[in-house]
């Protein structure tokens, strides 16, 4: 077993601890908990055993498994970009918002 | 008909806008100033002229519908836009409104390539004009014989079919692109622009193009 792999072992476990932890203090639910699960093992295993990970990337058509991780990620990233992206403008239009409502009501007042 | 005007301010010299002020009391029922966040505390000693403030800036198009909201509130029947700067003159709201008043038209938009005559900067006209009319009309749908300028005025009855969602400079573009979603009776009338400044450059016009595909993306 590599230096990596120890080390990567031992996050996912901090991780998991973490996760089970704010589960039961309810602080997530359990689809989030569930999923939370299913993706850190699934990081687990990614590092524990790299040809499975390969073996997936080449029934996609991708050379190496470090490549499919990168692939998702970049995808991933632009999708999480994108729904920020439409959420600061959400805000920036309920911010109007309540600076005219606060206008109109001194107004009254 | 009630005539109100809207006027949106942000960190104006407050000499000018007393002097556009006083100048346009003459000319309209009554004025609504919305301080849009400015660092200046204005004191408005003219009559029928109603301050409001956005305790935050949130933009030009921010500003003026609030003031239009606000117009409504108290029984306006024609809502004309105005800039604090003095860029607009007073004697072309007579012309502005006519339309209104006559029943011809719901929607008036001001316009500088009419009988009367601006000095624009000639790169202005000849380059930055040309561009952002084909991408207004591209935006809007409405063929319109200047890029919008901001002087404008419309009847209180279609104001909630127009309410501005472009909280800063890309009103312009929108109130074209609503007027046309709609189907609200428009003209077109004559006015000048005074340039006291060069306005909204090539910079300008990118950040409107800007906040005009972000709305599209999210509406």
């Amino acid at each position: 077993m590599t230096l990596i792999q120890i080390l990567a072992i031992l996050f996912v476990l901090f991780t998991l601890w973490r996760v089970a932890f704010k589960f039961k203090k309810r602080e997530i639910k359990l689809s989030e908990f569930l999923t939370w699960l299913i993706f850190w093992l699934a990081v687990g295993v990614a590092f524990v055993t790299p040809e499975s990970l390969t073996k997936l990337a080449n029934i996609l058509g991708i050379g190496r498994g470090a490549d499919l991780v990168l692939y998702v990620a970049v995808v991933v990233v632009f999708y999480l970009i994108f729904r920020i992206f439409v959420r600061l403008e959400k805000m920036e239009r309920n911010i109007t918002k309540v600076a005219r409502q606060d206008a109109l009501k001194q107004d009254k007042d | 008909m009630k005539t109100l005007a809207v006027v949106p301010v942000w960190n104006e010299n407050p000499q000018n806008l007393t002097s556009v002020l006083n100048q346009l009391q003459n000319y309209v029922d009554q004025i609504v100033v919305v301080d849009d966040g400015s660092t200046i505390d204005y004191q408005i000693s003219t009559p029928n002229v109603h301050l409001l403030k956005h305790k935050i800036n949130r933009g030009q198009g921010a500003a003026l519908q609030t003031g239009t909201d606000w117009a409504i509130q108290h029984g306006a029947e024609i809502i004309i836009h105005f800039d604090a700067d003095g860029q607009h003159r007073v004697e072309d709201i007579a012309d502005l409104i006519k339309p209104i008043q006559s029943g011809q038209a719901d929607f008036v938009f001001g316009s500088r390539f009419l009988d009367k005559k601006s000095d624009i900067p000639w790169t202005k006209e000849k380059i930055l004009f040309p561009v952002s009319k084909i991408i207004n009309r591209l935006y809007s749908g409405l063929k319109l014989s200047d890029i919008h300028n901001g002087l404008r005025a419309f009847k209180s009855s279609i104001a909630s079919q127009i309410y501005l969602t472009q909280d800063k400079m890309a009103h312009n573009s929108e109130y074209p692109y609503l007027v046309k979603k709609h189907s609200i009776r428009y003209a077109e009338a004559p006015i000048k622009v005074i340039y006291h400044t060069y306005g909204q450059g090539i910079g300008g016009g990118f950040k409107i193009l800007a906040e005009l595909l972000t709305a599209k993306l999210i509406r």
